[in-house]
């Protein structure tokens, strides 16, 4: 019954997509079965694996370095006023900074590669990261860390025991924030700037004006994404909330 | 085993208390009652070297291993009751599963603190405090929510340490009569 109601908007949107390129009867609007059929042709005779590939690889680096180093930076910014200090007006650019800008001047400084690439994603997703960090370890609860003082944790212990658990719902948070902005400015530095990927598939089928692969493409990674929300990060939801039951 | 002489302590322009002496022996449990906001709890923390920001002076005897049951339980929410014990023992599940059967909880030993009672957090909080087999044991409020057979159980493992072991206690608390039930020797902090 669960699974039934929780289908249905699915099939509600398919429904509606139908209908709408019945009415429109045009190649702008395709049919779902119209992509779907594109979307395997494309799978299992196309590119489109080795696109969705590069793609996730490259969100997958992304991600990684910008959670790593944004939480390092966070956490020290909580952990040391002075530095919070100083490097706030950093974050504060990069979180104004658009996306776009960042990719283009990564491609004009760095040159038209991969580390341009990686690097202007990683640069967009990290303050998000350390922003969100930066007030996770601003809350954590200073009674807890002295009762760990008082009985003399050791380094592995703090770390593992004390501070992890504590930051859980934050780390929880940036990368459900992060997941969600990382994949969209990948497709948009392979749009800009790469010779494979989704993004850059997506690009060359704007231009030969191919709305049902354009659909196929997107709903392709769209798919992944989904999946990984559905089994990792709902996983993590529940590992992280376990002993509040 | 402790001198403290002149010991003062003030918040924000405010002296909290001031001139404190006092001395606690190896076997010893002492008493320290008075009202809310007499600065119990700050002593506490100071004695445990948690604060580190007070006047007078603070002599102990070597270097003693403190134990503390805080005034709230402060277990970790995510790391069961044996998990908490077993934490200030570098994690030795067996030494803090006997500690737990010692205050009556040894079916409470996968529990997570977030289902346990306030009285029964407090046991572990207890355990915690003695599985680490302290020379000196500091009390806030300890018994404050137990109910008369748990306190008293309570009373009687902390009794049996300073019996076997020397053990010294300060024991904290608002309620004398409490304390009278314990301690030797009583001091006022008003």
């Amino acid at each position: 019954m669960k699974r039934a109601s929780s289908a249905a908007p699915a099939l509600a949107i398919l429904l509606v997509w139908q209908l709408a390129a019945m009415i429109v009867a045009s190649p702008q609007l395709p049919s779902p079965e119209a992509v779907l059929t594109v979307l395997w042709v494309e799978a299992t005779g196309g590119p489109l694996l080795a696109d969705l590939g590069a793609t996730l690889a490259r969100v997958g680096i992304c991600f990684c370095l910008a959670m790593l180093v944004g939480s390092a930076i966070g956490i020290s910014m909580a952990s040391l006023p002075g530095l919070g200090r100083w490097l706030d007006p950093w974050v504060q650019l990069l979180l104004t900074l658009p996306a776009m800008a960042v990719a283009i001047l990564c491609y004009i400084w760095l040159g038209l590669g991969e580390t341009a690439a990686i690097i202007a994603v990683t640069l967009s997703k990290l303050p998000n990261v350390v922003v969100i960090l930066r007030e996770g370890a601003r809350s954590r609860d200073p009674e807890l860390a002295e009762m760990a003082r008082l009985f003399r944790f050791s380094r592995k212990s703090l770390f593992l025991d004390l501070m992890l658990p504590e930051l859980a719902p934050y780390f929880l948070a940036a990368t459900r924030s992060g997941l969600s902005l990382v994949w969209k400015i990948v497709l948009l530095v392979e749009l800009l700037g790469r010779s494979s990927g989704i993004g850059f598939r997506l690009h060359v089928y704007f231009q030969l004006l191919d709305i049902a692969r354009i659909l196929a493409y997107a709903l392709s990674f769209m798919a992944v994404i989904q999946l990984i929300e559905i089994t990792l990060l709902a996983w993590m939801d529940r590992h992280v909330a376990r002993w509040k039951r | 085993m402790l001198q403290v002489a002149g010991l003062g302590k003030s918040r924000g322009g405010r002296i909290l208390f001031q001139d404190i002496a006092f001395t606690l022996a190896k076997g010893e449990i002492l008493g320290l009652s008075g009202p809310s906001g007499a600065g119990k709890t700050t002593l506490l923390s100071i004695l445990a070297g948690l604060d580190t920001d007070y006047q007078g002076s603070l002599r102990w005897e070597g270097s003693p291993r403190i134990g503390m049951v805080f005034q709230s339980p402060r277990l970790l929410p995510w790391r069961t009751a044996a998990e908490n014990v077993a934490l200030a023992v570098a994690g030795d599940r067996g030494k803090a599963l006997a500690m737990l059967e010692k205050v009556g909880l040894a079916e409470a030993a996968d529990i997570y603190p977030a289902r346990l009672s306030l009285g029964m957090a407090r046991r572990v909080a207890l355990a915690r405090a003695l599985v680490i087999e302290p020379d000196v044991l500091l009390l806030d409020e300890a018994f404050v929510s137990l109910d008369p057979k748990s306190a008293d159980q309570a009373r009687a493992i902390v009794l049996e340490a300073v019996a076997r072991r020397g053990m010294a206690v300060l024991t904290v608390s608002h309620d004398r009569p409490d304390l009278e039930k314990m301690a030797g020797r009583i001091l006022e902090l008003v």
